[in-house]
């Protein structure tokens, strides 16, 4: 009850197939989330039942306690940024931006006022005049923000709002959302397939995959403690290999890779049962070594540079592919080098069933 | 969003409206053309298979429908590559003229060519004298008459559908070809005309379509030369009116096969998808010689291409009775267009014209509107259907709906949905509204479909509801394919001949009436003046619904 923004059990079905199924989030007052999935994970489903595109066959949507499932977009107070803007092509900048505080009755010195102060918030001072089709995309985006704020609704809700824009616009744009969104204080859902995105913007992350939610928590949380395979796999960069489980030892536990017996740290709750299972390992949990007793054999294969350090491809004598960061100049593509878990990285491997797909 | 109840009424109300208006008419010909007073007959089925001239009929029909798509083939698709590749000395004027014709109503056409190519006419005095003959060098009459007229103003559908398919062609696709080493027949043959073909099928399937429909030139020129529709019209004139159902049903099949025959080559206006890429750049034409010659080329078509339009515009300043025999009218004057406005009789059909026009069009943008609306963002049930309903009358010649719209509409029985309509003001405006529905609702329909659906959406987000919506949204954004629409509609009713005769009363006699009746006073300086009102009011219909439709 005491969350601002619930949803409940949602479930919507298009002839016969569910797009989402028995979705159940609670948002505090001015929290960010970010819904994060492939496409056809549901999340824009979801989004739309939130404002109230779609009717849900199963569930409510409250704000503050009231049930507003049935209540339709017009009077669901509800702003949204959609994902190809959807400004008004015929009108100005001004007029778009007044559209939504005009539907509330506000006229006057008083809608000029409040369209000033909107325009102002996104950094737009002085493009009241002007033509949507004479904005960059950068513009229209925080036009479309703009609009959105202006009548003050009581959810802010965003669909991809950066796919968009030019790759090099987005991270500057992003933080711009950001900002504006954290000095309104306005409670928010947005709805993205890119992980940075959902990680910068969101103060906790909802991954879903088909319909279902698959883990809700902070960027921290999904990073370092996935709860399954798929989690783990989209959020992050990460390799996986089949593995057998022996048993707990004082620091986490012990597993064999290609017959090779390696002491891990997992944060994994409950710890995996002995026997076969599957290994997810981020890169920087890996190190490179000589071929040495208790390290796994392996090939380079190749070798991307990504800043400061660099990946490595490792393939294991038994056929593993590994994805290991070092220092890109450490060992050329061909080598023959051992893997080994990292000592000074805590956690960064977790151990599933196999049988999970 | 489901439709809301009120969404559902109003598509009943309209397919209700619609299957009243387009299919009844024609399913009540089929049905009349098999029955007599005394019940059920095939004796007028019989009675067209016994008689050779309705065979000649239908088979003059045919024939001069695919002429007319050779032709008016021969003479668009060169000058559209022209036009399309080359940049010639004036070719932006010159590539806008040549689509002048379009602005001719089909009466209004063959007025003109009868006063060029007549036995009077002035280019056939002007060989007449040069050559020194006794008597005009040839007769405006028959199946080449006909073609003649066809090939000068349904050429323009083949210039408009591929300069624009030209246009619209990648230009990486050409330099793709020549990097794979295709020359230029390979590149033309292999890569450009199969990306032409829809456009060239839409052309020769709108060019068979308005040929077979054709009235006004084989009424005027045919003389012994029947075509299918003017035998329908002297049938009825002869009172067989279950004939010339029998003759109605036999014209529609062919109309009917020759769809199927093109099924897939629908004709498209404009260009309805965004293009990739920059469109191919215009050769300019370098060597002196050359483009001094195909300057004279150009301009010498134009004036070719013009001469009806400034024959027309000429013989209406010729007073009444005082142009005989000489090569060129000896006196001009005023008082034709005078006459016009001042004489009320005159301008009672300018009048009429005017209102039934506009209350067609009206009806036909606010039905499609409403449809389009419907089909497109309702989700309706039906809504395939009252699409569908909306295009058939184009599938079917206007004579046929004529005749449709009469059989229907004359008879008294309000149980069978039939009310007498047949000379009254209202069944004029309701023939034209029937006619005009395919081009409206194509026009519009393809505007609504462009509309972003998620602007109707983010207005709701804003709190606005539907009224809100329609007024400050849709209505505004779809402006352009309203005009679009709307001109088209217009055009057409504003000069239309072919319903008219059948179904017209002196009350609200239409302008292409009146011209028939003047010229057949031989008072030529009226029918002409009537000509320019048409065709100026035409022209500047279309440039406002060009202006609006084609800029943003």
């Amino acid at each position: 009850m005491s969350a601002f923004l619930r949803l409940e059990g949602l479930v919507k079905r298009f002839d016969g197939i569910v797009a989402v199924d028995h979705v159940s989030l609670a948002i505090e007052r001015g929290e960010m989330l970010a819904l994060l999935g492939p496409s056809g994970s549901g999340k824009t489903t979801t989004l739309r039942l939130l404002a109230g595109f779609e009717t849900p066959d199963e569930g409510r949507v409250l704000v503050e306690g009231e049930d507003v499932t049935g209540v339709t977009p017009v009077s669901r107070r509800f702003g949204m940024v959609f994902q190809h803007y959807a400004l008004f092509p015929h009108l100005d900048v001004r007029a778009n931006v007044a559209f939504g505080l005009e539907s509330l009755g506000v006229r006057g010195p008083d809608l000029d006022r409040r369209v000033d102060r909107a325009l102002t918030l996104v950094d737009l001072e002085g493009f009241g005049g002007r033509r949507i089709g004479q904005l960059s995309g950068g513009q229209q985006q925080r036009v479309a923000l703009a609009r959105a704020l202006a009548p003050e609704p009581r959810v802010l809700l965003l669909d991809e709002p950066l796919s968009n824009l030019d790759p090099t616009l987005r991270e500057r744009t992003r933080r711009e959302i950001r900002d504006v969104i954290r000095r309104v204080g306005i409670t928010t859902v947005l709805v993205t397939h890119e992980q940075d995105e959902a990680f910068e913007l969101g103060d906790r992350v909802a991954v879903m995959r088909a319909g279902r939610l698959e883990q809700v928590g902070t960027p921290d949380e999904l990073y370092g403690a996935p709860a399954n395979l798929f989690v783990g796999g989209f959020v992050g960069r990460s390799s996986t290999a089949d593995v057998t489980v022996l048993g707990p030892s004082a620091r986490g536990v012990r597993i064999t890779l290609d017959g090779v017996e390696w002491e891990v740290e997992t944060a994994d709750h409950p710890l995996p049962a002995p026997g076969r299972a599957l290994m997810l390992v981020r890169p920087e949990a890996l190190r490179i070594t000589p071929l040495d007793l208790g390290a796994v054999p392996a090939t380079i294969t190749a070798r991307r540079f990504v800043g400061p350090s660099a990946i490595y491809t490792a393939r294991t004598d038994g056929g593993a592919i590994l994805e290991v960061a070092a220092p890109p100049r450490a060992v050329p593509a061909g080598a023959r080098v051992g893997l080994m878990p990292s000592r000074r990285v805590g956690g960064g491997i977790h151990l599933f069933p196999p049988a999970q797909p | 969003m489901t439709a809301p109840p009120r969404g559902r009424l109003l598509a009943a109300v309209l397919l209700a409206g619609l299957l009243w208006l387009v299919a009844y008419p024609l399913i009540l010909v089929l049905l009349e053309g098999l029955r007599d007073p005394s019940g059920w007959t095939l004796r007028y089925v019989r009675l067209f298979f016994e008689r050779p001239t309705e065979w000649r009929a239908l088979w003059g029909s045919l024939w001069t429908s695919v002429a007319s798509v050779v032709l008016a083939g021969a003479i668009g698709i060169p000058l559209a590559f022209l036009f399309a590749r080359f940049d010639l000395p004036g070719g932006r004027v010159l590539g806008g003229l040549v689509a002048l014709p379009a602005v001719l109503p089909p009466l209004v056409g063959v007025l003109a060519f009868l006063f060029l190519y007549g036995e009077t006419g002035f280019v056939s005095l002007l060989v007449q004298r040069v050559l020194g003959l006794a008597d005009p060098p040839w007769r405006l009459q028959g199946a080449g008459a006909i073609l003649l007229v066809h090939a000068y103003s349904m050429y323009v559908y083949f210039y408009l559908f591929l300069r624009a398919a030209l246009q619209s062609l990648d230009a990486s696709l050409y330099e793709a070809a020549a990097s794979l080493g295709a020359g230029r027949w390979r590149t033309l043959r292999r890569v450009v005309l199969p990306q032409l073909y829809p456009a060239l099928g839409g052309a020769a399937l709108l060019t068979f379509m308005t040929a077979l429909a054709s009235f006004s030139a084989p009424y005027i020129f045919g003389g012994g030369f029947r075509v299918m529709p003017t035998q329908i019209v002297a049938t009825r004139l002869n009172g067989d009116d279950r004939l010339a159902m029998v003759e109605t049903i036999s014209l529609t099949l062919v109309a009917l096969v020759a769809l199927w025959v093109f099924r897939g080559a629908r004709p498209r206006e404009g260009a309805a998808g965004g293009r990739k890429g920059a469109g191919p750049a215009r050769r300019s034409v370098r060597s002196r010689p050359l483009r001094v010659g195909l300057a004279v080329l150009g301009w010498g078509l134009a004036g070719v291409l013009l001469l009806p339009h400034l024959t027309l515009l000429l013989v209406s300043f010729v007073p009444l009775g005082t142009w005989t025999t000489e090569p060129v009218p000896p006196a001009y004057t005023l008082r034709n267009y005078v006459t016009l406005i001042q004489d009320p009789v005159r301008i009672r059909p300018l009048l009429n014209s005017l209102w039934l026009a506009t209350l067609a069009t009206a009806a036909a943008v606010a039905i499609a509107l409403a449809a389009a609306l419907l089909s497109v963002r309702g989700r309706v049930r039906g809504a395939r259907l009252i699409e569908t309903l909306l295009a058939l009358p184009w599938a079917v010649p206007g004579t046929v709906f004529a005749i449709a719209l009469a059989t229907a509409f004359s008879v008294r029985a309000p149980w069978a949905g039939r009310v007498i309509l047949v000379g009254t003001l209202w069944i004029l405006p309701l023939a034209y509204l029937v006619r005009n529905l395919p081009i409206t609702s194509r026009a519009i329909l393809a505007g609504v479909r462009a509309l972003d659906p998620s602007l109707d959406e983010a207005a709701a987000t804003l709190g606005a509801g539907r009224s809100r919506t329609l007024r400050r949204i849709t209505l505004p954004l779809l402006r352009p394919a309203l005009l679009a629409g709307a001109s088209l509609a217009f055009v057409t009713a504003f000069g239309d001949f072919v319903t008219s005769i059948m179904l017209y009363t002196y009350d609200t006699r239409p302008i292409s009436l009146e011209i028939l009746s003047s010229l057949r006073q031989a008072d030529v300086g009226v029918a002409a003046a009537y000509g320019v009102v048409l065709m100026l009011v035409s022209a500047a219909v279309f440039a406002i619904g060009a202006e609006r439709g084609g800029g943003g």
